[in-house]
C-alpha cells in the first residue's frame, strides 16, 4: 500500500516542535526491488516499499521474516544485493545516514560514563551546544545518573541511554530494532513514551517489534514481512482488523505460518 | 663461595642500606625497560588496532606472524641487533653498540610483537561489539580507533605491564648488545648472571630480590587495575 492510502496528518511531515532548533522534517523512504542474499541464500526478496514521512511505521513478522535485515538495508548498514533505497528520492548515502539513527535490541554502550556516551556522539558531529547533554538525559530520565558508568545501568536504563544517544542529534529517521524485547513493562512504557515524543517532534520512526500489543499502541502503518517478502503494508487499523494476506491472519491469530504469501 | 644464609643477610643489607651500585643498576634497568615499553606501545598499539579492525588480504598471515613473534628468542634478537649496530653493520655509523640505547632497541624489538598481538585480540573483540553501532553513527576510522583504544585502556595497560615484565626480566639480548659494562650498561639481569659466575652471591641475590619485588608489584598493579575496571564495568 502506498503513502496516499495511509493515514494523513496535517503538515505532511513538518511539525511544530518545542523550539525552532528542535524542528525536524522527516523524509519519505522508498525501497525498489530490494534484495539481499548471503552465501547464495536469498533472505530479502525484491521488496518494493514506500515509507511515508510522517507516520510511525511498525515492522511485524515472524522470526526469520527479515525485519532486522530490512531495517539495516533501509539505514544503509547492509548493502543490498539488488535494488536500492532512497529517502526523498535521493539514493541513500553517507550524508543521508548522518541524518538517521538506529537503536539496537541490545544496547551497545561505550565503557564510559552516561554523559560521556552522549558527549561522544556530539563530538563526532562537532556539535557544541551547552546543556544539550543535560537536556537529553533529562528527557530520558537519566539526569541523576549522568556521571555513573553506563554499563552499570539496568537494562531499561541502558536502552534509554541508547535512545538518548540516538536522539541527541535530532535524527530525521529513527530505526528501532526490537528495543524493548528484553525489558519489563515499566521500562517498555518509558521507551514507548520517549519514542512517541520524538515522533511528535517530527522524526520518522521505523520500529521492529514482536509485541502485537505494542504494535497496536504505536503504529500508524504496519509493514508485515514473511519469509523475506513484503506480505502487506497498510494502515494499522486495517492491518489488525482486516489483514489482507493469509500470512498476516495466521500471524495475528498466533498460528505458525506454513506457506508463502 | 659464601654460605647461603650469609649471602641472604648481605643481600638484605644492600637493599635496606640502598647500596649505591645496586641503585644504579636498578635505575638503569628501569630506564631501559620503561623506554622499551614506551616504544613498543607507540608501535604495537596502533599496529594491533589496525590489524584488529582491518579486513585486508593476508590478515590471517599477519596475525600468525605477530603471534609467532611473541616467542622470539632473546639471544637471536640480540644477535640481529648486534649485527645491525656493529661497525661493519648497516647501522654501525650510529655508534650505538654497547650503549643503553642499543639495549632499549633490543628490548623494544622483543616486546613490540607482544604488545601488538595482545592488543590486536583486545581491540578485535571490542570492535566486534561496537562495529554496527559505529557504522550507524558513521564514526570515522580515526575516531573509531581512538575510541577503541580509550575504551580498552585498562586491558591495554595490562598488556603494557606484561611487556614490561618480559623486558625487565630479559637477559640474552641486552647482554649481547649492551656488553654488561659496569656503570654504563649493567642492568639487573646481566649483573645477576655476572655476579653469580664470580661467586658474589650477595649482590646477585639483592638484585634478584629487587627483581622479584618489581615482578610482584607489576602483577599487583595489573590485578588492582582489573578490579578497578571491573568495578566500574569498564573492562
Amino acid at each position: 500500500m502506498h503513502e496516499a492510502a495511509l493515514k494523513q496528518r496535517p503538515g505532511q511531515g513538518t511539525y511544530a516542535v518545542e523550539s525552532a532548533e528542535r524542528q525536524v522534517r522527516a523524509p519519505r523512504g522508498a525501497a525498489r526491488g530490494l534484495a539481499y542474499e548471503v552465501g547464495g541464500s536469498r533472505l530479502i526478496h525484491g521488496i518494493d516499499l514506500d515509507l511515508p514521512s510522517d507516520t510511525f511505521t511498525v515492522v511485524l513478522g515472524p522470526n526469520g521474516a527479515g525485519k532486522s535485515l530490512l531495517l539495516r538495508l533501509m539505514h544503509g548498514l547492509l548493502q543490498p544485493t539488488a535494488g536500492q533505497v532512497s529517502w526523498d528520492g535521493r539514493r541513500l548515502d553517507k550524508a543521508l545516514r548522518l541524518r538517521q539513527a538506529m537503536v539496537f535490541q541490545r544496547p551497545v554502550l561505550l565503557r564510559r560514563s552516561v554523559a560521556a556516551n552522549i558527549r561522544f556522539v556530539l563530538g563526532l558531529r562537532h556539535v557544541r551546544r551547552p546543556g544539550r547533554v543535560h537536556d537529553v538525559l533529562r528527557e530520558v530520565g537519566l539526569e541523576a545518573q549522568a556521571n555513573q558508568p553506563a554499563r552499570l545501568l539496568s537494562g531499561g536504563e541502558q536502552q534509554r541511554l541508547s535512545l538518548a544517544r540516538a536522539l541527541v542529534l535530532d535524527p530525521e529517521v529513527l530505526f528501532l530494532d526490537e528495543p524493548t524485547a528484553s525489558l519489563d513493562p515499566a521500562s517498555t512504557a518509558a521507551i514507548e513514551t520517549i519514542v512517541k515524543r520524538a515522533h511528535e517532534r517530527g522524526t520518522k520512526i521505523v520500529f521492529v517489534t514482536h509485541d502485537l500489543g505494542q504494535a497496536r499502541r504505536l503504529a500508524d502503518d504496519v509493514v508485515f514481512l514473511n519469509r523475506g517478502q513484503l506480505a502487506e503494508h497498510s494502515r494499522a487499523a486495517q492491518f489488525f482488523d482486516h489483514p489482507a494476506s493469509q500470512a498476516a491472519r495466521d500471524y495475528l491469530e498466533g498460528r505458525l505460518i506454513l506457506r508463502h504469501t | 663461595m659464601q654460605d647461603f644464609g650469609d649471602a641472604f643477610a648481605l643481600a638484605f643489607g644492600l637493599v635496606v642500606n640502598a647500596d649505591a651500585d645496586l641503585l644504579e643498576i636498578v635505575a638503569l634497568s628501569l630506564k631501559v625497560s620503561l623506554s622499551a615499553v614506551a616504544i613498543a606501545c607507540l608501535i604495537g598499539l596502533p599496529l594491533g588496532a589496525a590489524v584488529g579492525m582491518g579486513r585486508f588480504r593476508g590478515r590471517t598471515a599477519v596475525i600468525i606472524l605477530l603471534n609467532a613473534l611473541m616467542g622470539l628468542p632473546p639471544v637471536v634478537v640480540g644477535l640481529l641487533i648486534y649485527l645491525l649496530l656493529s661497525n661493519a653493520g648497516p647501522l654501525g655509523w650510529l655508534r650505538l653498540l654497547y650503549t643503553p640505547t642499543a639495549m632499549i632497541v633490543a628490548q623494544a624489538v622483543l616486546i613490540t610483537p607482544i604488545v601488538a598481538a595482545l592488543s590486536r585480540e583486545i581491540i578485535e573483540q571490542l570492535h566486534a561489539e561496537y562495529d554496527e553501532q559505529f557504522r550507524s553513527l558513521s564514526v570515522a576510522r580515526h575516531a573509531a580507533v581512538a575510541a577503541l583504544l580509550w575504551d580498552a585502556r585498562y586491558s591495554l595497560l595490562t598488556v603494557a605491564l606484561a611487556g614490561f615484565g618480559r623486558a625487565v626480566a630479559e637477559v640474552g639480548a641486552v647482554i649481547i648488545v649492551g656488553g654488561n659494562i659496569d656503570h654504563l650498561t649493567r642492568v639487573m639481569t646481566t649483573a645477576i648472571a655476572l655476579e653469580t659466575s664470580k661467586g658474589d652471591l650477595a649482590l646477585a641475590l639483592a638484585l634478584g630480590i629487587v627483581l622479584i619485588v618489581i615482578a610482584l608489584s607489576v602483577n599487583a598493579g595489573v590485578m588492582a587495575m582489573r578490579l578497578t575496571a571491573a568495578r566500574f564495568a569498564y573492562a
